[in-house]
Order: structure tokens, then C-alpha cells, then sequence
């Protein structure tokens, strides 16, 4: 295999990855790699850098050193390939962040409407689908405001999908949602594992990462600490600091 | 102290044969106003110092000082100079109505500038994020998501700003322009009446009041229908 076939390969790439808030610094020589139809779960305590990583992903954070490449495209500050990077990336974030004032099905629209120039009867026949895939297809003409923070991250979910991403980020998804509605979430996202979808996500559904991930990735002070598959990571952590991590989570 | 109630109803249709001038000084100066406040928000927000920074200082004066002072300056001030009157404005700044409105229009976009950034500023961070992570560009961002959101945020205060120019439409009587304002000063010029005929023509402008805010308060809960239970 040449080397291009490897780059090709890996369809998000991260070499010596450095970010700064002001003189706090949230990434400390970020490495990774993930190949397409890969799943990483990335977890962490809070403040670790395991949210600004994945913005930087898709440049909703700027790095400050090293290089990012996200399916082919370096990001740099050129506006037009950021947009391009974007519409490739589906983003899910903790809040939900739907738009309140465009009904269900309009936010799933919006965008490969603007974006992709698809027509509106296009866009809504894309929109119903996806809507039936997060199995709430009768809440399309409903707004934001009248749906559970399940349904809501749902519809968030197909909102990305509808724009055919090539790699999913979720940031949180589950974090601000009553407990009785992980797993209406949860599922859909194990649904979306299953057909293939490339996957970063931040969570701390640590079940939800035995069953899906292919690595689970440790994070604490703006470095990666860990990166294993589960089994591996779970059963036979290496640092101390992870132990301790997963004696944190896990006892309760 | 006698009151003449013969007066106020012989008085009340005159006045508001200026009424039409009242809309048209009120309308016309909030259409140019908006458009004004629109135009200076992008520049004030556009994050080059060079555009926010004349936008603050034009906004800082014509906040500032009295708009009564404003328009003195634009109609008796500005006719001094020579290439005003030379200049492709002249036509009209050399009617008393031209003046009212460039007046009113530079004031009141000064203020609804301020009230738009208000809206802006208060549209959540993590929607203008979703609308960047689904590859929307810089002003698809704006029209579709910042925009509709901020509108609805800033409509009181635009409501009240609405009430409040067209209270200083009646500034315009201050330089010959015959609006309500200016037929009520002309009729107590003529009958010593003051208290008949402004008490009129203050009750009209409450009645006028009333139909801006239920007019407004009609428009907010329509567009707020469905964003909040």
C-alpha cells in the first residue's frame, strides 16, 4: 500500500494538535487517528479537552499548533473549505441547539437547501426519512419548543444526517437529558454504529461505549492519556490516572 | 379658568388634516430609519475596527444630543454651506420636509441600530454553532438563523422606539411643516386657547399610541406563537 492509500484511509487525521484559551492550554500534542467506519468514544473528566477536541474537528475551534486533516482537507483559515469541511462533519452537541423558530422538519431543510441546492421537495423527502429513522416522523410540523430533550436531540441527530456526513461528532449528547431519555438517544446512535457511520463521541455512557466502540480514548489535562479498545481499556487500563477515572465512574 | 369644548370640536378635524403628515413624517422616517439601523448594525458588527468604530462615533452623537438640536442644524445649519447647496442632496434638503426627514431618519436609525445589536447579541451562541457545523455560510448564517431570531428578541424595544419617533414627528412643527403639531400651534396663535387645543391634540397622539402598541403587541404574539409555551 502506498502512503496516500494510508492518508486516504484515515479519514480524520490529528499530528501534534496544540490549543490555547488564552494562556491555558486545552490541547497538549493531540495525536489520533481514525479510519472510516471507525467509533471512538472519547471520555474524560471535565475540563480535560475532550469537547474542545472534537470542535476543533470541525473548526468551531481554532488549533494554534500541528495539523488537522478531515476527509482530504487540511483546515487552515480559508473560509471555503471550512464550509466544505462542515457540510461533511454532522455535529450533535450537548444543548440540542435546534433552531426554535423553524418547525421540525424546516430545521432538517435548512441546510441541504442552502448548502447541498437541493430542492425543497427534495430536501423534505430527505428530512421525512431521517425523521422516520429517529422514529418521530409525526413530530415534523411541530416546533422545538413542544418536543421532550429526547425527541429534541433526535431530531438534532437527523438533522446532521440529512446533510450525508461522512463522520458524526457528538459532544455530550446525553448530558442534559432526564435520565429516562438516554437511551431513546443512545439508540439511535447505536442504530447509526451499526450501519457503518464513522463516529467521535464525547460521552460518559460507559455501556454505551463497551457495546459500540472500536477504541475508547482517555483524556485528562488536554492530553491524550489512553486510547484502547474496550475491553482492553475497561478491564486492563494502563496509567494510573485512568484507574482512577474508572474507579470514579463506575462505582456509582 | 373657562374651557371651550366648542373649540376642541371645531378644532379637532383641523388637526388632523395634518395627520397625514404625521404618518407620512413617521412612515417615511422609520422605513429609511430601519434600513439605516440595518446598514450600521453590519458595520458595527463586522469586527473591522475601521467600519465599527466611525459607526459607534456616528451612533454616540446622534444619541447624544437632542434631536430638536438635529434638526436645527440640518435646516437652518446645513443651507449655509455651500456645497450643500451645490450638492446633489439640495433638492431635498431645502424643503422643511426633506430636513424633517434626513432628521428623524439619522436619529432614529442611531437608536435601532442599538436596539438590532441588543437582539444579535442575545441569539444563542450554540444556534449560530449549529447553523456553522451543518456548513452554512457566514451569511446564510445571518438571514437565516441570527437574523429571524434577533427580530423577535428585539421587537419591544423597537415598539418603543416606533411610539417614540413618532411623539418627535411633532418636532417637525418647529420648522414650518403643518403636521397635528404644527395646525395646533398655528390655531393657538389664533385664539389663545392653549389648554383646548393642546389637550386635543395630545389625545390624538395617545389614541395613535395605542394603535402602535396593540398593532406591535399583535405582531409579537404571532411571531412568538410557536417559539415559546
Amino acid at each position: 500500500m502506498s502512503d496516500s492509500d494510508v492518508m486516504s484511509e484515515n479519514i480524520i487525521q490529528l499530528e501534534n494538535v496544540d490549543k490555547f484559551f488564552g494562556d491555558f492550554q486545552a490541547l497538549k500534542n493531540i495525536n489520533l487517528s481514525v479510519k472510516k467506519g471507525e467509533r471512538i468514544v472519547v471520555c474524560g473528566p471535565s475540563g480535560s479537552g475532550k469537547s474542545t477536541m472534537i470542535r476543533c474537528i470541525n473548526r468551531l475551534e481554532e488549533h494554534n499548533a500541528g495539523k488537522i486533516v478531515v476527509n482530504g482537507h487540511e483546515l487552515t483559515s480559508d473560509v471555503k473549505d471550512i464550509d466544505a469541511v462542515r457540510s461533511e462533519v454532522g455535529m450533535v452537541f450537548q444543548s440540542f441547539n435546534l433552531f426554535p423558530h423553524l418547525s421540525i422538519v424546516k430545521n432538517l431543510m435548512l441546510a441541504p437547501q442552502l448548502v447541498r441546492k437541493v430542492s425543497k421537495a427534495e430536501a423534505r423527502d430527505v428530512a421525512m426519512k431521517y425523521l422516520e429513522r429517529v422514529k418521530i416522523p409525526e413530530q415534523a410540523d411541530k416546533y422545538p419548543s413542544q418536543l421532550s430533550g429526547g425527541q429534541q436531540q433526535r431530531v438534532a441527530i437527523a438533522r446532521a444526517l440529512c446533510m450525508n456526513p461522512k463522520v458524526m461528532l457528538f459532544d455530550e449528547p446525553t448530558s442534559a437529558l432526564d435520565p429516562e431519555m438516554i437511551s431513546e438517544v443512545l439508540d439511535v446512535m447505536t442504530d447509526l454504529a451499526k450501519e457503518g457511520m464513522t463516529m467521535i463521541v464525547v460521552t460518559h455512557e460507559m455501556g454505551f461505549a463497551r457495546s459500540v466502540a472500536d477504541s475508547v480514548v482517555f483524556m485528562d489535562e488536554g492530553e491524550i492519556v489512553e486510547m484502547n479498545p474496550p475491553q482492553e481499556f475497561f478491564e486492563n487500563p494502563k496509567s494510573e490516572r485512568t484507574k482512577l477515572f474508572l474507579s470514579q465512574i463506575l462505582t456509582h | 379658568m373657562s374651557f371651550d369644548i366648542a373649540l376642541i370640536i371645531d378644532s379637532i378635524p383641523k388637526m388632523l388634516m395634518g395627520i397625514g403628515l404625521t404618518f407620512q413624517l413617521l412612515f417615511l422616517s422609520l422605513a429609511l430609519g430601519t434600513a439605516l439601523g440595518v446598514m450600521l448594525l453590519i458595520l458595527r458588527i463586522s469586527g473591522r475596527w475601521y467600519l465599527s468604530w466611525p459607526t459607534m462615533i456616528y451612533i454616540y452623537i446622534f444619541r447624544g444630543t437632542p434631536i430638536l438640536v438635529q434638526i436645527f442644524i440640518i435646516y437652518y445649519g446645513l443651507p449655509q454651506l455651500e456645497f450643500v447647496r451645490d450638492g446633489i442632496f439640495w433638492p431635498i434638503l431645502r424643503e422643511p420636509f426633506g430636513c424633517a426627514i434626513v432628521a428623524l431618519t439619522l436619529n432614529t436609525g442611531a437608536y435601532l441600530s442599538e436596539i438590532f445589536r441588543g437582539g444579535v447579541l442575545g441569539v444563542d451562541r450554540g444556534l449560530k454553532e449549529a447553523g456553522s457545523a451543518l456548513g452554512l455560510s457566514v451569511t446564510d448564517r445571518f438571514i437565516y438563523i441570527t437574523a429571524p431570531i434577533a427580530i423577535r428578541l428585539c421587537l419591544p424595544a423597537y415598539s418603543n422606539d416606533v411610539v417614540s419617533l413618532m411623539k418627535s414627528t411633532a418636532l417637525a412643527s418647529t420648522i414650518t411643516l403643518l403636521d397635528m403639531m404644527g395646525i395646533a400651534r398655528t390655531i393657538v396663535a389664533e385664539t389663545y386657547a392653549p389648554y383646548e387645543v393642546f389637550i386635543s391634540v395630545m389625545v390624538i397622539y395617545l389614541i395613535i399610541t395605542w394603535a402602535i402598541q396593540r398593532t406591535f403587541g399583535w405582531i409579537e404574539k404571532r411571531m412568538s406563537r410557536h417559539v415559546r409555551q
